[in-house]
């Protein structure tokens, strides 16, 4: 559904982008991380064909950025940074332009738009002027108006920001409805658990280039090294040696438990539970060491600002492959 | 069309229905559009009043229809604003994001802003116009002739264009509305003293000349239009810090565009200048055009004017007496010195023209440089009618130094030309600053190469054989 190559965009003589690689497939939910200037919203911006990239090629919904921007334009609903809201219009009469905007006939607007206000919450507000809305209620407005015309691709800047607890679940939910549609969806924000519940893939941006990307677990395995995971046992201490297989590494021990990393969790768990059994230790538990994706994505950033120099190198963090196409 | 239209209209009726819900919009519009035509009505009785008391009542006819034209010009200067706020306002709250990512084109956005920034203030100007023209029958049964009606008309409608395309190129160049407030004095000041003169034609009753101001304005706003359409674009609009001066940049868009590819000075006039040149073929095929449309309009001005060879004196040319290579020399020429000043005379005014063409879009730049040709055509006119040939005449006013002069007019002309037509119509989606750079990247090498060595041989020409050659022409001394 989203597809680049080698997407670039220069402002001047200021490099916003750098060969940026994604593939996107329908159904699929990517989340961009990167800090502020790293190249998201100009990405963004190429996709929706509001910017022409400098060099490179991006193909969205089946249309080329470049050659057929209108259809790319029509098939993208797009939240950005800036709610871009009219402050003196009604939440009915906005979305209703935005319709005609899209070509949609009357009734068809008329219908998107109670089920749009609705869904989010804003039925009952519909008629009150824009400028009287919390930043939250503008949010969700904003968002009803890039679902306005049922794009299948969506790219979402911040999609939660501003919001309530409460109103930040309710989006959410309706984003992972909109995955069950059969959408691409690219999510660009700061709220790493967000991107983590919401998105499949994930790919890191830093200075316009992207440094690190693939499936969550993916990232952190490549990241954060081996998975680890914490035993509990039901005695104070016990004698590990010679007792856990050959592919555990032990990485901590204490009083009742300890904790070891494994490349391949599926066949090794179990064998370490037996090991366990077999020498009638008592086990109360085995979990997973939750690695957050904010820990992935600091240890990519230290990486890369630590390997110093990112221009000009096709050479990619720690893993030591290369830079990493998403998707 | 039509289809192609209806998006744009979408926006224009957005719009407006956002400038009817806008107290400070509407206040002022209800105020000019119904409480001044009043006050000019009053005022317009008084006048009356007061200048017939010693008969000159000629002045309170030219007073009516002066007035006339300034109630119908304040409303519309509202248009600026509302167009500011629409262009830049709705960049600087970035509400047009949303529109640029939406299957609208540029034109459509921009057309349907244009719409709307003109209809409110311009249909305010039209209702003020009629209250006042209703008020002043009422009280003094004077009528306006419907031509007299449909220039008023035309003259407000194209000055609302005029400003509004111009805020328009001005937003697209600015980040916030401060700054395009501050730039739009750019439009604020050339209006008002266009309203001072189109005052004074009113007052001297000289429509015909408030007509080819209509003209004028309607070539200045198809040109506005233009640029606006070409730099009103998704691009300019979202690019970064365009209200930075990035000299770094220009100066290496600059020395990038001047050098090309060339290796060194022989490179550079064997590949770059022929290929600059190309570029600059139509500008070149118009500058020409213009020098001979000067030369025929000069000669055309001294029948115009109305001379004949007694009224100037020409009846005595031919008894000029052979010192007059004498007064030639007193003057500067056949010196090394003479050389030097003709040289420079004429880069300073290569210099002042494309100063003048960066402002103008080029135009005035061409006019300034087409002078030279309108003056010899002036001069071959009145030799004429002295009894020579005009192809004497030219001849003696061209030959030799024209051989490199008019190729050089012709060269810096087109390259101004191209700096105007670069920022009206840029070259590959520029920027006006990367068209306006380039082209003058383009002056520069043209200049530089061409030009100031094809002047160098003009004023040698000119100084030592030009004179040698008019004498022997024209039968002098």
């Amino acid at each position: 559904m989203i597809q680049t190559e080698n997407l670039s965009k220069k402002f001047n003589d200021f490099l916003a982008v750098d060969r940026v690689n994604l593939n996107i497939n329908a159904g699929e939910v990517l989340a961009l991380l990167g800090p502020n200037g790293a190249g998201k919203t100009t990405t963004m911006r190429m996709l929706t064909a509001v910017l022409r990239p400098s060099s490179g090629s991006a193909r969205v919904a089946g249309f080329d950025v470049v050659t057929q921007s209108l259809e790319v334009r029509s098939s993208v609903g797009i939240l950005t940074e800036h709610q871009g809201l009219y402050g003196r219009m009604t939440a009915d009469e906005y979305l209703d332009f935005f319709g005609q905007v899209y070509r949609m006939q009357a009734d068809a607007r008329r219908n998107r738009t109670k089920e749009l206000l609705e869904l989010f919450g804003l039925g009952s507000e519909a008629k009150r002027k824009i400028g009287e809305y919390s930043k939250g209620m503008r949010q969700k407005l904003a968002l009803a108006r890039a679902l306005y015309h049922n794009p299948p691709v969506l790219l979402l800047d911040e999609p939660t920001s501003a919001m309530d607890p409460e109103s930040s679940r309710l989006v959410r939910n309706a984003i992972h409805g909109l995955r069950s549609a059969n959408r691409a969806i690219i999510i660009c924000t700061h709220n790493l658990a967000e991107a983590e519940e919401l998105a499949g893939k994930i790919a890191i941006i830093h200075l316009g280039k992207i440094i690190s990307a693939g499936e969550v677990q993916e990232l952190k395995t490549r990241l954060l090294g081996a998975p680890q995971f914490v035993v509990r046992l039901g005695v104070a201490s016990c004698d590990l040696k010679d007792t856990m297989p050959d592919e555990v590494t032990l990485i901590g021990q204490g009083e009742g438990w300890f904790q070891y990393q494994t490349d391949t969790p599926a066949d090794t768990n179990p064998r370490v539970i037996q090991a366990l059994v077999n020498k009638n230790i008592p086990v109360v538990g085995l979990s997973e060491v939750s690695r957050s994706l904010e820990k992935v994505y600091l240890q990519a950033i230290s990486l890369i600002q630590a390997s110093g120099e990112i221009q000009g190198k096709d050479q990619n963090i720690s893993s030591g492959g290369e830079t990493q196409n998403a998707g | 069309m039509l289809d192609d239209m209806h998006p744009a209209l979408i926006i224009t009726r957005r719009e407006l229905r956002d400038q009817l819900r806008d107290w400070r919009i509407i206040l002022p519009v209800m105020i000019l559009t119904l409480f001044f035509p009043f006050l000019a009505n009053f005022t317009t009785q008084r006048v009356l009043g007061f200048v017939e008391k010693f008969g000159a009542s000629i002045l309170a006819e030219r007073f009516i229809p002066f007035l006339l034209m300034i109630v119908g010009f304040f409303p519309i200067t509202i248009s600026l604003v509302i167009a500011l706020e629409s262009f830049a306002g709705e960049t600087e709250r970035r509400s047009i994001e949303p529109l640029l990512s939406s299957p609208l084109t540029d034109t459509q956005l921009y057309l349907g802003k244009l719409i709307a920034s003109l209809l409110f203030p311009l249909s305010a100007a039209y209702l003020g116009m009629s209250v006042y023209l209703i008020g002043i029958y009422r009280s003094t049964s004077w009528r306006a002739e419907p031509m007299f009606l449909v220039l008023v008309g035309l003259l407000t409608a194209v000055q609302a264009l005029v400003m509004v395309s111009g805020a328009v190129v001005i937003s697209t160049q600015t980040t916030s509305v401060r700054a395009a407030n501050l730039l739009s004095s750019f439009i604020i000041i050339p209006m008002a003293l266009l309203i001072q003169a189109e005052s004074v034609m009113m007052l001297w009753s000289d429509y015909q000349v408030l007509w080819w101001v209509v003209l004028a304005l309607m070539i200045l706003a198809g040109l506005l239009v233009r640029m606006g359409i070409s730099h009103f674009n998704r691009e300019e609009l979202l690019g970064q810090d365009s209200d930075t001066l990035n000299l770094r940049w220009m100066w290496q868009l600059f020395r990038d565009q001047f050098i090309g590819e060339a290796q060194s000075v022989g490179d550079w006039y064997r590949r770059e200048i022929p290929h600059t040149l190309r570029r600059l073929s139509i500008p070149i095929f118009w500058m020409t055009i213009l020098l001979v449309a000067g030369t025929f309009l000069g000669a055309a001005l001294v029948n115009y004017i109305g001379l004949t060879p007694d009224s100037i004196g020409l009846g005595s040319l031919k008894g000029i007496d052979s010192q007059i290579l004498g007064q030639f020399r007193q003057l500067g020429f056949f010196s090394t010195s003479g050389v030097l000043t003709i040289w420079w005379h004429n880069l300073r005014a290569v210099i002042i023209a494309i100063l003048l063409g960066i402002f103008t879009l080029g135009v005035a730049g061409a006019i300034l440089l087409m002078l030279p040709m309108i003056i010899i055509g002036f001069f071959t006119g009145l030799v004429t009618l002295a009894g020579f040939s005009p192809l004497t005449a030219l001849t003696a006013s061209l030959m030799p130094h024209g051989i490199f002069e008019i190729p050089a007019l012709i060269l810096t002309g087109a390259s101004i030309l191209q700096v105007g037509a670069s920022m009206v119509t840029p070259f590959r989606k520029q920027t006006i600053g990367e068209s306006l750079v380039s082209s003058l990247a383009d002056w520069a090498k043209v200049t530089l190469a061409l030009v100031i060595p094809l002047f160098l041989a003009a004023a040698i020409l000119e100084v030592f054989f030009s004179p040698l050659v008019m004498v022997r022409l024209l039968g002098l001394g």
